[in-house]
């Protein structure tokens, strides 16, 4: 075993040319560094994350009721709680506490809406109710001036659940994304490039 | 608690290498494989992309899916341990410069997140003719053949041009367009704007004589470090090779505080603290090579003091820590109408552009000196975090399937389906270029702030000028007219306002010549062969040379003049000057 000068180098490497490997194949460790592709500081402040709570059950099922209204169900995949859209959303606010005041205080403010008109949070109103708000504030273009902050709150809303949607394994199916795995990329398609018109958009050969 | 010594080895290595990113890489790679025996000091973890990579995992498998962290500002996938903010390395500023420091503390640096786009200087960059910077003191034909190299060594996908100041390579073939790419050739063509094949290191064939290195399966991540070795960076390509020579020692987690010189003033070694055990080494060189990144090299050198070097070890001419240049960056996005609904097929392609505009236009024209390459691109990627971020903001603006017009933004089955078809419609450009040297932009150490190391801090001070400002705004003019062209939608828009969008110093994390080299010790650090003036055997290999950037990634130019330094070493050796 080839170690080297451990006494006065760092006590941090170590370079082993064991007999029983190839000649050529040189394993270089130090310490914290694991076999994986997460440095330890990652897989301990995940940790720590996933113990916290920070939503209220009746704050998650707020999120999980409004996430199904952005995306439902359909012909072609699940709904948002479906592909766990409220969980993610909940790791994101821990993860970026800088959204936890705009998510915590956007909810309570729908709630006093849905509380002024309906005498119930958003959660317990019935969806005609739920949507007849949602439509107040999911369009921002026509959105009364004192709606605006709702409309805010409705933008995040909408971004989360389109970031934790398409981002999990059943959106990611139903967008129709298909790379990631090893290929041989030969250019776009033939008859896509045809589609289009782009036949003769192309770089001329040169002569080398 | 334990106390602190400082443990002094007897031994002494032909070189002490201070970082493990393209410059210190390709010295320990040529100085081990000609058989000196090298200490190579890494200041970050150990890394092979084999074992440590990201590649090829799923969103879905970040509980973040992929969002930047504080260990990793490019992404959580990203290759890169580091960022801008480091715990317990702070930098400063002063007269309300905006300059952010990026640093990357792993083996192989900034190479394993880099963008791979691989350019070499052209003539008029070591030697230009139009009197606005100094001249390098060497030319493109000293340096041609460290290029061509280079080019064998690691490999470069590319096409041949004829261009005069884009010197062709030997290159690799070069990627297909994507979809949304192809419009923007076309888009180009009609706006007269110079648009040909990338060039990136990447294996896109195998590379003749290389047993060592896969070939690239085309998905798109080289950000994320290649675990077949399919692309450039220093860990894969250039040190975990050099170990296997068995001349190459590596310690990593060693911070160096300063090169120590004898009373002669040369060279002997140098100090570090090992970020493990807290605990103070020294080690002994016959000669020392700096190639910690531009700004952390002249960083040393300022702290190396001594009766022999009173302003820091090189530094008689004071220009050190001077000329300090980041490239200028503006980009601009677009969105392509004509690409609702599109059929889908695997899109990722290379992970580095497939598009480059070189920079070909008379400056006589023009109100800046000088100019800056474009890096185009855009297709049907992984869905991240931020997916979709177009759909509100566009799906009012267009007719639906059943080409009735809706208000925009909304919920539900039809919003849901908003997402499908906008799916890879958008595109960007972006805009590379030279900022000049300057006497006053610069780094230099603060005297008052001490890192957690009690290593003195550098202090930045760095202003952009009207001929980085004017550069940033025929940037968004060029593009403008291009997505016109393209009949396609912006979707930024900058203004005098904020600059036109160029990004503050440090961002485009390219930053160089703050150890200049020149002919004249007083008026540089380095000499022609990046070996300092003022101590013959301590050399400088990466950025910090430059004497003016050019409209070209440094990356290339790092791996050839390190090549040509090594070279020079082995013969300086040979002759016993060193």
């Amino acid at each position: 075993m080839k170690a080297l000068g451990i006494g006065t180098l760092s006590a941090g490497v170590l370079l082993e040319g064991c007999k029983t490997k190839p000649k050529d194949e040189v394993v270089v460790k130090s310490p914290g560094n694991t076999e994986s592709d997460r440095l330890p500081e990652e897989v301990e402040r995940d940790k720590k994350l996933n113990e916290q709570t920070f939503f209220t059950p009746h704050e998650m099922a707020t999120i999980t009721v409004l996430s199904n209204i952005i995306i439902p169900k359909d012909d072609r995949s699940g709904s948002a709680s479906d592909a766990k859209v409220p969980e993610f959303i909940e790791f994101i606010v821990k993860d970026k506490p800088e959204q936890q005041v705009p998510m915590r205080g956007g909810l309570r403010w729908l709630d006093m809406q849905c509380f002024k008109r309906y005498n119930n949070p958003f959660k317990d109103c019935d969806s005609k109710q739920q949507i007849e708000i949602v439509d107040e504030i999911a369009y921002p273009a026509k959105a009364k001036p004192d709606m605006k902050p709702g409309v805010a709150f409705f933008d995040r809303m909408r971004s989360l659940t389109a970031t934790g949607f398409f981002s999990s394994k059943m959106g990611i199916e139903d967008v129709g994304y298909v790379g990631n795995v090893p290929n041989k990329w030969e250019g776009v398609p033939a008859d896509i490039i045809k589609q289009y018109g782009l036949e003769n958009v192309g770089f001329s050969p040169k002569a080398s | 608690m334990g106390e602190i010594q400082i443990k002094k080895s007897s031994k002494q290595y032909d070189a002490v290498i201070v970082g493990s990113g393209a410059g210190g890489g390709m010295a320990a790679y040529v100085l081990a494989n000609a058989g000196l025996k090298v200490l190579l000091l890494e200041a970050g973890p150990y890394f092979d992309p084999k074992i440590h990579s990201s590649q090829l995992k799923f969103s879905y498998e970040s509980p973040r899916r992929g969002a930047s962290t504080k260990e990793r500002a490019g992404g959580d996938f990203d290759a890169a341990y580091g960022g801008w903010d480091i715990d317990g390395e702070p930098y400063t500023r002063k007269d309300n410069t905006e300059f952010d420091w990026f640093r990357s503390r792993m083996l192989g640096g900034r190479t394993n997140h880099w963008g791979r786009i691989s350019l070499r200087f052209g003539p008029k960059d070591f030697q230009p003719n139009d009197g606005v910077s100094e001249r390098w003191p060497i030319t493109y034909e000293e340096v041609k053949p460290y290029y061509d190299k280079v080019d064998r060594l690691i490999g470069v996908y590319g096409s041949v041009e004829g261009l005069e100041n884009d010197p062709d390579g030997i290159f690799l073939p070069a990627p297909k367009p994507r979809l949304p790419e192809l419009f923007i050739m076309k888009g180009a063509a009609a706006a007269g704007v110079k648009v040909i094949p990338g060039r990136g290191s990447i294996l896109t064939e195998a590379l003749p004589g290389n047993r060592d290195r896969g070939v690239c399966f085309f998905c798109g991540q080289c950000g994320r470090s290649c675990k077949v070795y399919a692309d450039f960076s220093s860990s894969s390509c250039l040190v975990i090779p050099a170990l296997k020579t068995g001349n190459l020692e590596l310690i990593s987690n060693a911070m160096v505080r300063e090169v120590i010189t004898g009373k002669n003033g040369l060279a002997t070694g140098v100090s570090y603290v090992n970020r493990d055990d807290l605990q103070e080494y020294q080690v002994n060189g016959k000669s020392v090579i700096l190639g910690a990144s531009s700004c952390e090299s002249t960083r040393i050198m300022f702290n190396s003091k001594s009766q022999r070097h009173p302003n820091g070890l090189g530094n008689s001419s004071g220009v050190l820590g001077k000329y300090l240049q980041d490239s200028t960056g503006a980009s601009k996005s677009g969105f392509l109408p004509q690409l609702l609904d599109r059929k889908r097929f695997n899109e990722d392609g290379a992970g580095a552009i497939h598009l480059y505009g070189p920079w070909v236009l008379d400056n006589k024209k023009l109100d800046f000196p000088r100019g800056y390459h474009i890096e185009f691109g855009g297709g049907m990627g992984m869905p991240g975090y931020g997916f979709g971020g177009i759909v509100p903001q566009m799906n009012g603006k267009y007719p639906g399937p059943d080409g009735k017009m809706k208000e925009g933004g909304g919920y539900g089955a039809s919003l849901k389906n908003d997402y499908r078809r906008f799916y890879g419609t958008t595109f960007g450009m972006s805009g590379r270029g030279v900022g000049m040297a300057r006497v006053d932009n610069y780094c230099e150490i603060d005297p008052n702030v001490v890192d957690k190391f009690g290593i003195p801090v550098l202090r930045f001070h760095y202003k952009w000028n009207n001929d980085e400002i004017n550069q940033a705004k025929h940037m968004q003019e060029t593009f403008s007219s291009i997505i016109h062209e393209m009949g396609a939608i912006p979707l930024t828009e900058h203004r005098a306002e904020n600059m036109w969008g160029l990004a503050a110093p440090g961002r485009i994390i390219h930053e160089v010549g703050s150890a200049r080299m020149g002919d004249d010790a007083k008026k540089s650090v380095l000499n022609k062969w990046c070996q300092a003036h003022d101590c013959k055997n301590v050399f400088v290999v990466d950025g910090a040379s430059h004497v003016q950037q050019s409209d070209k990634n440094a990356t290339w130019t790092i791996l050839a003049l390190s090549m040509r330094t090594a070279e020079y070493i082995l013969e300086q050796r040979k002759m016993l000057n060193i």
